[in-house]
């Protein structure tokens, strides 16, 4: 069966994209306790100083997921699924420096 | 159906030891799990090792498997011997643990063919995302989530653009089976994108049982590759070939941009390398990226006679000039 529907708006979980505590729970499916967890760990860093005033932005929402999954499928734990996060940073960083580079490098021949 | 050789997936003999499989396991899990790796094929390769696994980790499971006998190779016409799959012998495999209806949805149809339709739990009793119970009835559950890549050029990044996806979706029917359906979608994808970012399409992704709400699609956008520009967050790089007088004498050139041509003043005695940034000019947004053009003095080809000449007019005026002075040479 195929169903068809016209142009779905979504919503970019950009930079702008705010979002409070319990609805960044709601949304990434974890509990308000976990996202405590993970802002304990350093894994996000929401604006405003106590919990009822945090806010967090929406690629936080990635982040969280990606914690999520990264402790279930690979039985992690916290500390744990934070430094692969981190390090999975850290590569993409690294490969954008390397995309940036070999535009740099272009073709080379043998000298005479 | 195919048959799937699960003891080649996991990379292990047919003797491998419980702890063998489970070292094997781990380490391709960690290899192919799909926020770790960036191999193209890193999801579908995750999921066969889960379902590799889901059957040589239990014994009972392994036995059945192995029962099979050893003259199948992957890829195999297969047909399940009589007594196999579901309601054979009447008996259902307990869904594993950490394994959501939708999750057991993707499993191949050999799988099921052996091993029964794992989601076909009666009245509910499954959670998605992992949580789950042996209830029965009147048990709501939410439906897994579901991440999807989409591919797009710049020129939608910078214009915006409707993007028609297929994806699978499961469905439960009354009885509690999962099978899954082809969804078409037109997704609109917002100006000013950037790459990896995410768009949250809410209850998107089926699923849900007992009025449960459905999971949320989640596409990561991804360009692809551009012939001129390179994009860095909002910021575009592109390389701008200049003639060696332009370089020299500075000059007002034509640059393209995704948002049409614009005119770029060249400064007198330019460099290649030298970078000049078009600001405003990458892709839009609250704050709208740049445009970083970076000058590459390009010569003309000097084949003919008085090509050359013009050239030598060059040297013999510049004969002083060592463009290698800081080289020590």
């Amino acid at each position: 069966m195929t169903q068809s529907q016209a142009g779905i708006e979504g919503e970019l979980l950009d930079e702008q994209r705010a979002l409070k505590l319990a609805e960044l729970a709601h949304v990434c499916g974890v509990s308000v306790e976990q996202v405590h967890s993970m802002v304990a760990e350093g894994m996000l860093q929401p604006r405003g100083a106590a919990p009822e005033q945090w806010v967090f932005r929406g690629v936080e929402v990635i982040r969280v997921r990606r914690a999520v999954r990264l402790q279930r499928d690979l039985e992690l734990n916290l500390p744990g699924a934070a430094l692969a996060l981190e390090l999975i940073d850290e590569i993409e960083r690294l490969r954008c420096r390397v995309r940036r580079l070999e535009q740099h490098l272009g073709a080379w021949q043998d000298a005479d | 159906m195919e048959y799937k050789d699960y003891y080649k997936i996991l990379g292990v003999a047919r003797d491998a030891t419980q702890d063998d499989i489970k070292r094997a396991y781990r380490k391709l899990a960690r290899k192919y799990h799909p926020d770790v790796s960036k191999e193209p094929d890193a999801e579908q390769r995750f999921k066969e090792v889960n379902e590799a696994n889901e059957v040589l980790k239990d014994p009972e499971k392994r036995a059945q498997y192995d029962a099979l006998g050893t003259g199948w190779h992957a890829g195999d016409e297969f047909r399940p011997p009589p007594g196999y799959g579901a309601g054979g012998d009447g008996r259902r495999w307990q869904r594993a643990e950490r394994m959501s209806p939708e999750e057991a949805a993707q499993f191949s149809d050999f799988f099921s063919s052996i091993f029964g339709d794992l989601g076909g739990m009666r009245g509910g009793g499954m959670g998605g995302d992992g949580g789950f119970g042996g209830r029965a009835g009147g048990f709501a559950s939410r439906g897994s989530d579901q991440t999807a890549r989409v591919r797009i050029s710049l020129e939608d990044a910078y214009h915006g653009a409707t993007r028609q996806l297929s994806l699978e979706v499961p469905e439960i029917d009354a009885k509690g089976r999962v099978s899954s359906r082809t969804r078409t979608l037109n997704v609109r994808i917002p100006a000013g994108v950037t790459e990896g970012q995410q768009i949250r399409l809410a209850g998107q992704a089926g699923g849900g049982v007992g009025g449960g709400e459905a999971g949320d699609l989640y596409l990561e956008v991804e360009f692809a590759p551009h012939p001129l520009f390179r994009a860095e967050g909002r910021d575009l790089h592109l390389r701008l070939p200049i003639a060696p007088w332009e370089a020299a004498l500075g000059a007002t050139v034509s640059v393209p941009t995704l948002g049409g041509k614009v005119s770029l003043k060249v400064p007198a005695g330019a460099q290649s390398n030298q970078r000049l940034r078009l600001k405003g000019r990458g892709l839009p947004g609250k704050t709208p990226g740049d445009t970083y053009v970076q000058l590459e003095i390009v010569n003309p080809p000097a084949t003919d006679a008085s090509a050359k000449a013009a050239f030598e007019a060059l040297a013999e005026r510049f004969k002083s000039f060592n463009p290698r002075a800081k080289l020590g040479v």
